[in-house]
């Protein structure tokens, strides 16, 4: 049982101010898969923007590839030219920052975008490299051994999903 | 238990070689085939390279020529970030009368991390895999007759892209199967996807009795063979492969079992015909049908890379425990 109480939908909210403030013309949401995705498709569309958004895994970039293997599968689609564009990273959960690190691998690979910023539901702490969000709707810390992420129901309202604590599998 | 396991997988299940697609679970080729999904988006970019096997070095050893696999295998290697050595082993140390593990193990010495094997001789990368060190890799390009592992996961990938579902599908492999590790692979490939009909289309000469044992309908006559076929894998009659008159001519092949448009009429509408290349256009394959709409010959290439980098990059990510 969790004793973490944190309030997605509350969050989310926060994250959408903070998201407008932060968009520029030429700006182009690009969500990190999973929930990040799940968080720029939502707020394309609350926002009242324009066009697709851009997804982006660290799938193929990802810095412990000899010690766990191929994670998964690749699920980047960037369904517009990244050159010159003000890229908005979006996350559910900033940690360590080595997925953001590899994301930005990722969106090198398809071009020179103009400037990457990253906006996040919740900064855990723990960071591992210089990265810094520009906006986080929470800020916490959390024992290196709990997870935390973000999940949709069918209805696509967002919750938190919690585990490894009091000894429960990470 | 030990020695029950398949020698390809670790104590987790996980592919650490890849030597024959026999014995793998259909859990397995499904997760190599949405890998290759991932990488063929990887051609699209600016920059065509991902990292995954930075550092690595990825030793092709040919023993037996090649150029197309070979070609295809750097390409992959090199679009994962790998550095390629070629050897060509057939005019070097063998020719000095080195054997196949003495040149393994030197090869080990300059720290290869994976090894791309062909052989002329069945076994020889399971002979590899068993004797080289824990952390290195070794992908069968194929031995003798027995597999070529890489070839058939792309045939399945170009039929999982065309075809969506094997589970209703009816698959002619037509020619030269009994000199064929295409076939081979294929066959063991499509039995474990689950495709209810495999059909081997060839001359009794080509095309041995035994192959009902693997599940297979025999044909000897390639208007059955082919009649209602979903897809159609023409197979290159391999003439270096042949010691003796196993056919009266190329010609007499072409008219009993060369893919022309009339019997193409056959199949299935939207049936897709398929080549592992080199095509010997008039001897197995008609140009128009080598040329026309429902061939895949040239995306089976291309998928191919995309094949090759699911497979390197799986097993270099999997420990050998």
């Amino acid at each position: 049982m969790s004793t973490l109480l944190l309030d997605a939908e509350a969050l989310y909210t926060d994250l959408v101010r903070g998201v407008r403030a932060l968009l520029k013309p030429d700006t182009a949401l690009v969500g990190i898969w999973s929930g990040g995705a799940w968080l720029a498709e939502r707020l394309q569309r609350d926002l009242g923007l324009g066009g697709a958004i851009g997804v982006i895994s660290s799938t193929l970039h990802r810095d412990d590839f000899g010690s766990k293997g191929l994670g998964g599968t690749d699920h980047t689609k960037l369904p517009f030219d990244v050159n010159g564009l003000h890229i908005l990273l979006i996350d559910d959960v900033l940690f360590t920052g080595r997925t953001t690190r590899a994301v930005i691998n990722e969106l090198f690979d398809f071009g020179r975008p103009a400037s990457v910023t990253l906006a996040v539901l919740v900064d855990r702490g723990g960071r591992e490299l210089p990265i810094e969000p520009a906006f986080s709707a929470a800020r916490m810390t959390l024992p290196r051994e709990q997870r935390l992420r973000l999940a949709r129901d069918d209805s696509g309202r967002f919750s938190f999903d919690v585990k490894g604590e009091s000894g429960d599998a990470a | 238990m030990l020695h029950k396991r398949n020698p390809q997988l670790n104590s987790h299940g996980e592919l650490v070689h890849l030597l024959s697609i026999e014995g793998l679970p259909q859990a397995v080729i499904h997760h190599i085939l949405d890998t290759a999904g991932s990488f063929l988006s990887v051609n699209d970019r600016d920059v065509k390279k991902v990292p995954l096997l930075r550092g690595k070095s990825v030793f092709n050893l040919f023993f037996e020529n090649s150029t197309r696999t070979r070609t295809t295998f750097e390409i992959a290697a090199k679009r994962l970030s790998a550095d390629v050595i070629n050897l060509d082993i057939a005019r070097s140390s063998t020719a000095k009368g080195e054997t196949l593990l003495d040149t393994v193990a030197n090869l080990s010495a300059m720290h290869a991390d994976m090894f791309v094997v062909r052989h002329s001789e069945s076994g020889a990368p399971y002979l590899i895999a068993q004797h080289c060190a824990p952390h290195v890799h070794v992908v069968n390009a194929g031995d003798g007759r027995h597999a070529h592992p890489t070839q058939g996961l792309l045939d399945m990938y170009t039929i999982r892209h065309f075809k969506k579902d094997f589970r209703n599908l009816t698959v002619a492999i037509v020619g030269d199967i009994v000199h064929s590790r295409v076939a081979r692979s294929d066959i063991h490939a499509l039995t474990t996807l689950g495709v209810p009909e495999i059909r081997a289309v060839g001359p009794k000469t080509l095309v041995p009795g035994d192959l009902r044992e693997m599940g297979v309908r025999v044909c000897h006559d390639m208007a059955e063979g082919i009649r209602g076929a979903d897809v159609i894998i023409m197979l290159r009659l391999q003439n270096e492969r042949m010691n003796g008159a196993m056919l009266p001519s190329a010609g007499e092949f072409f008219k009993n079992f060369g893919l022309t448009p009339e019997k193409l009429l056959l199949a299935k509408p939207d049936a897709i015909v398929m080549h592992p290349g080199p095509i010997n256009r008039g001897v197995e394959i008609a140009s128009d049908v080598a040329d026309g709409r429902q061939s895949v010959i040239l995306p089976q290439v291309t998928f191919g890379i995309a094949v090759r980098m699911a497979v390197m990059s799986i097993i270099a990510g999997n420990d050998a425990k």
